[in-house]
């Protein structure tokens, strides 16, 4: 094979062409296009090369040429069943006779002139999987992500040139606050077919302005939270489709397919719309590669942390005192309440690690009683955490969100998809519950629902999933914090009670002044690096301190032995466990434990004294 | 796809742009065809077909091997779409000797199951000169080896293979409840077409499995060519039943309907290489369209001079006739669609089981089309069986050009449909509770089986996270093997029950829910439900009338589901009285009675139930029995055959063990434990091989020790003159160490066994059963509600009391606070208004007394 140095712009334009030459060159021993895929993922282990190929999140689909390579960060949200296509065909040309073999392989449709007579046909398999963007991507990921690749942003191939430039001049303003219509300046599923001629893949502008919303509203693209933007995706993934799981966050690398198919013969109006859907709405992307994303940080590394010492080492060292200023700043945010400041840091940085048959093991629910009401106070608080973590959600659990609102997914057997939850989220998320906001009144079934489901959701980590005639687990990983007055209705792992050092008549001035401090945008970074990368770290304990701590254990049942139990083993355990990770400690030591059974102890304490102001109490 | 009712001119379109087949574009079709088109529009009746098409048939055939691996041969008939008849009406000149005495009242009916007879090679057939076809007509019998094209079927050999089949098929040893009231011993298949010629119900199911036993070969060809091999089966039964009953009279001519392919499998695992195959998958229906009719034969008539003509379906489409053959007008022909012949077609959606998925995947789902009778066989929810031919047809992006999506649309015409969950309600399937496991699988599990330790093994792998109570996990684990099914229903008691029903009471906050959450997870037929969140109806059965049928639909509920599973309920004392009632008949007699808006069944609830319970106080109360602490009903209560306790011991080296455990729960790497534990996945399949194919019966020194242990538990109590065991206990203990036996793969229950049995049944009953105030174990406490001491002091203090009012003399009525500040006087130990209370009721009891408000009055 010719050695190219992949290094320029040609890269995304130039990989099809290469796979598809191969691959159509010879059918029986197709090691060619095995070693143009291969040879393919190696350039995109070196470093850098992979920030060459454009992003869908980041690049709005008219900019992108079919049939280039592209990039898409996303999450599985559905699985379709597998289809079967033409894998090699044969065409005639209807002037000349002439035979020729051609591949089917990353493409939606054939050449014309199919012989299907041929037995050269080969039939193969490929799944379909339906991905959005990961669900609560905040705000600063996606700037940080799309400016890392501002090099990469196609110029516009010279055929369309001229209209396209003219269109971005006018819209590049408004595309953060109306992403929505940049995402869609096409025909909606009701254009005419004459439209795109033949399968070829040229494409023409054929919108009206008025149809936009039209069609925007005509299909669902089954985001999991409501209000999310951004490019959906069927992704047609050719290898090794077992190994991936609903829910799993993938940058996926391949060919972008948008081509205009409108006649399909699915058995429903309702299963066609959702299972071929426009391209121009919801392009088609074929994968060569997909690499699973343990984080979505564009901050860190993408490559695993082992591989990157030299940042590992860097941050590690850093941590103990990027652990004092954050602290410092959450005792700000938390109204001077440097205890709880603490736990929030635990909260952030948890992690379901493991599990232990269906005992998940390192979740840290954390149920923050005592806030404030005033000056929506949870709001506030809620927009600091979005500054701070990749992805987050914020679910006010009014009475009627609860009754209301779908948070377990559903299968919908009408359009044969599962019709997405607010609880469909990718692991470590955020998920922030405002219990303030809860009023008295009745909830009614589905409300009754959703509750169980939050509760299974926080003491099992796993959501059921409704098929109708029987429920499925999903396992998640989802970060969930309680915002309450009382105590909340919600189980959770470790509950604080909130006491602000602020005189009451100050609160609101003090509440005012949590966004007067525009932190700096480098600390703001030093504070998400350090959330991301304690959550990723190895944790150990050695045999000496596990003596000591089941010395300790013993030691405080025989004086009381109602006052500590398995449970509050467990959650000590896991106290000290963060508490380690968050000084960026991959072992447990004496101190830590002695500072975790500190804290809990504290903590205790404080609950004593509200034990007897509200009834939740067992 | 062209569909029947399309326009004319839609038509004319298509058939323009069907590239293949130019030949055929010929206003006048095939011969064939014509020839069946005058048969019908003069009313005759079909001659009885002799072999499928003969332009099929071409000598020697090119027998490609590499075209059975490949779906091409698809692609031909399937292009064109799968609904035509098959094409029966051959010259029957070749088939001179052959009686069709009742054939030829019989009319044949249309298989679209089968899909179209491949129609393609005609083309190519056509296309050669036509000596060819005149040599296959003329010679027939000329010693040429005759296939399919194709394919390397012979009709004739497979036909008289078939007959031979259906001629000699025994099956001794069959349990398939179709065959009931059949002889075994007589060829099966023959006294099924007499149940037919006596019934008149023209279907015969064939196991294909008996196919395979019979004849490799000929199971090979049907599995591989279907659609040639089934329409030669429905010549051979009908030539041999007419041959049988001349005189019987069928609607239509009988049609085979294999099932029970082998290669029955999970959707999943479905690929290119089963497409026009013959296969078999489970799965659950989730939905049915309306019916659909669609055209068979299109009715034309002339605008101009009223003649009329028929043409069949080809190929998915009507040819229309651009010419009337009578009067020579072009285009004059109309379509008249109440005259035109239609079929029944019905889209079913079938998503995958989901004991059959994958963790972390959705399940997939396969289009099926049900023909003719079959429609509407099954209904959304069913679990089916269904077989059928795949097929795959390429999606064209316009009708109007000649490029294809290179996607191909599958679906399964169905030809047999097994419910599998009816059976469940009503019977054992042995068949579908078979798991398929490998040797090697078989091999690791009986290398665990032999170890000394299995036991001890299997019950530490147990839910690991869960800290100690060995004694509870054992329980469990014997529990989820259950005992030996016995069927004494000839001797008149019906099933015993083999399930083993455990409670789990204790202090909150002990980890029951999650031993319960385990379960559940374990095991393939588990239910889980809260009794607090559960009615009676969630548990059982209720009856619904469905929306859109306006039918009475019954819904099973968690008990029912977890037939031959386990049910968890989890807060059993929050259940309501009326809810825990219907508990009593499933945990006992293992079945379920529904009288509901006209439906009265007794359903099968073969389930184990596992429950938790919390004390009424929120702690145990060591001073109070088990029944004041969870007040529950002894009734119920003594249905379970262990009760275990979990509470919080409190003492220091349990301290420090649980501590140790805890710790190395959260820092051991997933490899440290996993050697530690037993993998879940291989105590699954050790807990499903043993439970389908271990059945162990008690040996003599089983059934010694047995007795043993029985009267010694009489024994225990007769001292103290109370009893200590019941017959319930003692099947209990049967079936604990039956379970024990299934445990060590054994099928004899050995005295170890039953020793085990005797100790977990003394530890939970030492847990459960041990008066508090004697100390003693007592059973009566679960049996009656009431220790045996609390009787004796009742009666003592009832003793008493009549003493007191005899020494009172003559007296016919006295204050009821009175005598009990009398009572309270002359008795040394204290007397509780409440004892008091029992003795004046076991009094009047005796009639002796009468108690009416505050007045006591004797009786005479």
């Amino acid at each position: 094979m010719i050695h190219i140095n992949i290094t320029d712009l040609w890269l995304s334009n130039y990989v099809p062409i290469l796979i598809y030459s191969t691959a159509s060159q010879n059918n029986s021993n197709s090691g060619w296009e095995t070693k143009a895929v291969e040879f393919f993922q190696d350039q995109l282990k070196e470093r850098d090369t992979h920030t060459l190929v454009p992003s869908l999140n980041d690049v709005p689909l008219h900019y992108l040429k079919p049939n280039s390579l592209v990039k898409f960060r996303c999450l599985i949200q559905d699985m379709f069943d597998p289809e079967f296509y033409m894998g090699v065909y044969e065409t005639v040309d209807p002037s000349t006779k002439t035979k020729m073999l051609r591949c089917g392989k990353y493409k939606d449709v054939t050449e014309c002139g199919v012989d299907f007579n041929s037995r050269n046909t080969v039939t193969a398999e490929r799944q379909t999987f339906y991905c959005v963007p990961i669900p609560g991507e905040n705000p600063w990921v996606k700037e940080i992500s799309s400016s890392c690749l501002t090099e990469a942003r196609v110029v516009p191939s010279t055929s369309y040139a001229p209209s396209r430039q003219k269109r971005s001049y006018e819209e590049d303003d408004d595309m953060d606050t109306q992403p929505q219509k940049q995402r869609e300046p096409h025909a909606g599923p009701h254009s005419p077919s004459e439209h795109h001629g033949n399968g070829d893949c040229k494409r023409q502008e054929t919108e009206a302005p008025s149809s936009q919303t039209a069609s925007a509203s005509h299909l669902d693209l089954n985001f999991p939270l409501p209000g999310e933007k951004g490019p959906s995706c069927l992704v047609k993934v050719y290898e090794d489709w077992d190994r991936f799981k609903l829910n799993d966050t993938l940058e996926v690398y391949g060919i972008l397919s948008v081509n205009l198919q409108f006649i399909l013969s699915m058995e429903t109006a309702e299963e066609q719309r959702v299972h071929s859907p426009p391209a121009s709405l919801v392009p088609r992307l074929h994968m060569l590669h997909a690499k699973p994303l343990p984080h979505n940080n564009p901050l860190l590394p993408s490559a695993a942390l082992e591989d990157n010492s030299a940042f590992l080492s860097s941050t590690l060292s850093e941590m103990a005192s990027v652990r004092e200023e954050i602290l410092s700043y959450f005792t700000h945010v938390l109204l001077g309440d440097a205890l709880a400041a603490e736990y929030l840091i635990l909260h952030l940085i948890s992690n379901v690690y493991s599990r232990r048959d269906v005992l998940p093991l390192g979740k840290f629910t954390l149920n923050l009683s005592g806030c404030p009401t005033v000056a929506s106070y949870t709001e506030r608080f809620y927009q600091i955490i979005q500054q701070l973590v990749p992805s987050s959600h914020y679910l006010a659990m009014s009475l009627q969100n609860m009754n209301q609102m779908r948070l377990v997914p559903k299968k919908d057997y009408v359009a044969n998809r599962l019709v997405s939850g607010a609880l469909q989220l990718a692991r470590n998320t955020s998920l922030f519950l405002d219990e303030t906001q809860l009023e008295q009144g009745q909830l009614d079934t589905t409300g009754v629902r959703n509750v169980t489901a939050l509760g299974n959701l926080i003491s099992w980590q796993k959501v059921d999933y409704d098929f109708n005639y029987h429920q499925m687990e999903f396992p998640c990983n989802i970060n969930v914090l309680i915002a309450s007055e009382g105590r909340s209705l919600l189980p959770s792992d470790c509950q604080i009670h909130l006491q602000p050092q602020v005189a009451p008549s100050h609160l609101e001035e003090s509440l005012s002044s949590i966004h007067m401090h525009p932190q700096a945008s480098s600390q703001l970074n030093k504070f998400r690096i350090y959330l991301s990368m304690a959550r990723l770290l190895d944790y150990s304990i050695s045999d000496e301190v596990t003596k000591s701590v089941e010395d300790d254990f013993v030691d405080m049942r025989k004086d009381d032995p109602q006052s500590i139990s398995a449970e509050d083993l467990h959650r000590m355990l896991v106290v000290a466990r963060l508490l380690s990770l968050s000084l960026g400690q991959t072992s447990l030591s004496r101190d830590s434990w002695l500072r975790a059974k500190h804290i809990e102890m504290l903590r205790r304490s404080r609950m004593e004294q509200h034990k007897c102001v509200n009834g939740n109490e067992p | 796809m062209s569909s029947p009712t399309s326009t004319p001119g839609g038509r004319k379109r298509g058939r323009n742009t069907n590239p293949p087949t130019p030949s055929s574009e010929d206003p006048t079709s095939p011969p064939s065809q014509r020839r069946r088109g005058q048969d019908s529009s003069t009313g005759d009746l079909m001659p009885m077909p002799t072999s499928p098409a003969t332009d099929m048939l071409s000598p020697a055939a090119p027998q490609d091997t590499s075209l059975f691996s490949s779906p091409r041969p698809s692609v031909q008939p399937n292009e064109v779409d799968m609904s035509s008849p098959l094409m029966y009406g051959t010259p029957s000149s070749r088939v001179e000797g052959t009686p069709r005495s009742g054939v030829r009242g019989t009319p044949a009916r249309q298989r679209p199951d089968l899909g179209s007879v491949r129609k393609a090679p005609q083309v190519d057939l056509h296309s050669e000169p036509p000596s060819t076809d005149g040599a296959v007509a003329s010679e027939p019998n000329a010693g040429q080896r005759l296939v399919i094209w194709g394919t390397d079927v012979n009709v004739g050999t497979c036909k008289e293979k078939f007959q031979r089949f259906l001629q000699r098929f025994t099956d001794p040893n069959s349990t398939e409840d179709e065959n009931a009231g059949l002889d075994l011993n007589e060829p099966l298949y023959m006294q099924k077409l007499e149940e037919i010629s006596v019934v008149g119900d023209p279907v015969l199911n064939v196991n294909c499995r008996h196919v395979q036993s019979f004849d490799a070969e000929l199971y090979r060809q049907l599995i591989c060519y279907p659609q040639e091999v089934i329409p030669t089966f429905d010549m051979a039964v009908n030539e041999l039943f007419f041959e049988r009953f001349p005189d019987s009279i069928l609607e239509y001519q009988i049609q085979v309907r294999p099932y029970n392919a082998l290669k029955t499998r999970n959707m999943r695992s479905l690929n290119p290489e089963d497409i026009d195959q013959l296969i078999t998958i489970s799965g659950m229906v989730i939905r049915t369209s309306q019916l659909i009719p669609e055209m068979q034969e299109g009715f034309f008539q002339c605008q101009v001079c009223a003649y009329s003509t028929r043409v069949e379906v080809d190929r998915g489409r009507i040819a229309e006739p651009a010419v009337c053959r009578n009067c020579n007008n072009t285009h004059s022909l109309a379509l008249v669609h109440n005259r035109s012949v239609f079929s029944d077609k019905q889209m079913i959606k079938v998503q995958e089981s989901p004991e059959d998925m994958p963790a972390g995947q959705t399940p997939h789902t396969t289009v099926v089309y049900a023909h003719n009778d079959l429609v509407d066989k099954v209904q959304p929810g069913d679990r089916v069986n269904i077989t059928g031919i795949y097929r795959a047809v390429p999606m064209r992006v316009n009708p109007r050009q000649n490029n294809v999506k290179s996607v191909y649309k599958t679906h399964i015409d169905a030809i047999h449909f097994r419910k599998t969950d009816e059976k469940r309600l009503h019977g054992l399937d042995e068949e579908a509770e078979q798991k398929l496991f490998t040797e090697d699988r078989v091999q690791t599990l009986k290398e665990l089986a032999a170890k000394p330790d299995v036991y001890e093994r299997l019950s530490s792998a147990l839910a690991p996270s869960i800290y100690e109570h060995e004694d509870i996990k054992k329980g469990i684990l014997l529990q989820l093997f259950g005992g030996t099914r016995k069927d004494f229903s000839q001797t008149g008691r019906g099933n015993f029950r083999a399930e083993v029903n455990i409670l789990l009471c204790g202090d909150p906050g002990t980890s029951k829910s999650q031993l319960l959450q385990y379960v559940y997870n374990l095991v393939p037929r588990g239910q889980y439900t809260s009794g607090k969140g559960s009615s009676a109806v969630g548990l059982t059965a209720y009856v619904m009338k469905d929306p859109e049928t306006r039918q009475l639909v019954l819904q099973t509920g968690a008990l029912v589901l977890s037939d031959n599973g386990i049910c968890c309920i989890d807060e059993f004392d929050k259940m309501s009285d009326n809810t825990r009632s219907v508990l009593h008949e499933v945990m006992e007699q293992q079945t379920l009675s529904i009288a509901k808006a006209g439906i009265i069944c007794q359903l099968n609830a073969r389930t184990a139930v596992l429950a938790a319970a919390n004390p009424v106080e929120s702690q145990w109360n060591p001073k109070k029995t088990t029944i004041e602490n969870i007040q529950l009903p002894h009734t119920l209560l003594s249905r379970f055959d262990l009760i275990f306790l979990m509470l919080d011991p409190q003492d220091e080296a349990y301290d420090r063990r649980l501590a140790h455990h805890l710790v190395s729960l959260y820092y051991q790497s997933e490899e440290q434990m996993e050697e530690e534990f037993l993998d879940m996945a291989v105590l699954k399949d050790y807990i499903a091989y043993a439970r389908t194919y271990i059945s162990p019966r008690l040996s003599e020194e089983a059934s010694q020790a047995l007795i043993e242990a029985y009267v010694d538990m009489r024994k225990i109590g007769s001292g103290r003159g109370m009893v200590s065991a019941y017959p319930r206990q003692l099947e209990s203990l049967i079936r604990l160490a039956e379970a024990h036996a299934k445990v060590r793969f054994s099928e004899k229950v050995e005295s170890i066994d039953v020793e085990e049995a005797k100790r977990l049944h003394r530890e939970a009953l030492k847990q459960s059963a041990t008066d508090p105030r004697t100390g003693f174990v007592d059973i009566s406490i679960l049996t009656t509600g009431m220790s045996a001491t609390a009787r004796k002091r009742k009666e003592e203090v009832a003793q008493a009391l009549k003493k007191l009012i005899q020494a009172k003399g003559k007296t016919p009525a006295m204050k009821y606070q009175q005598l009990l500040d009398d009572l309270r006087g002359q008795s040394e130990t204290a007397i509780t208004k409440e004892l008091f209370d029992e003795a004046l009721r076991a009094l009047a009891d005796e009639d002796y007394l009468t108690v009416t408000g505050k007045t006591v009055r004797l009786l005479a």
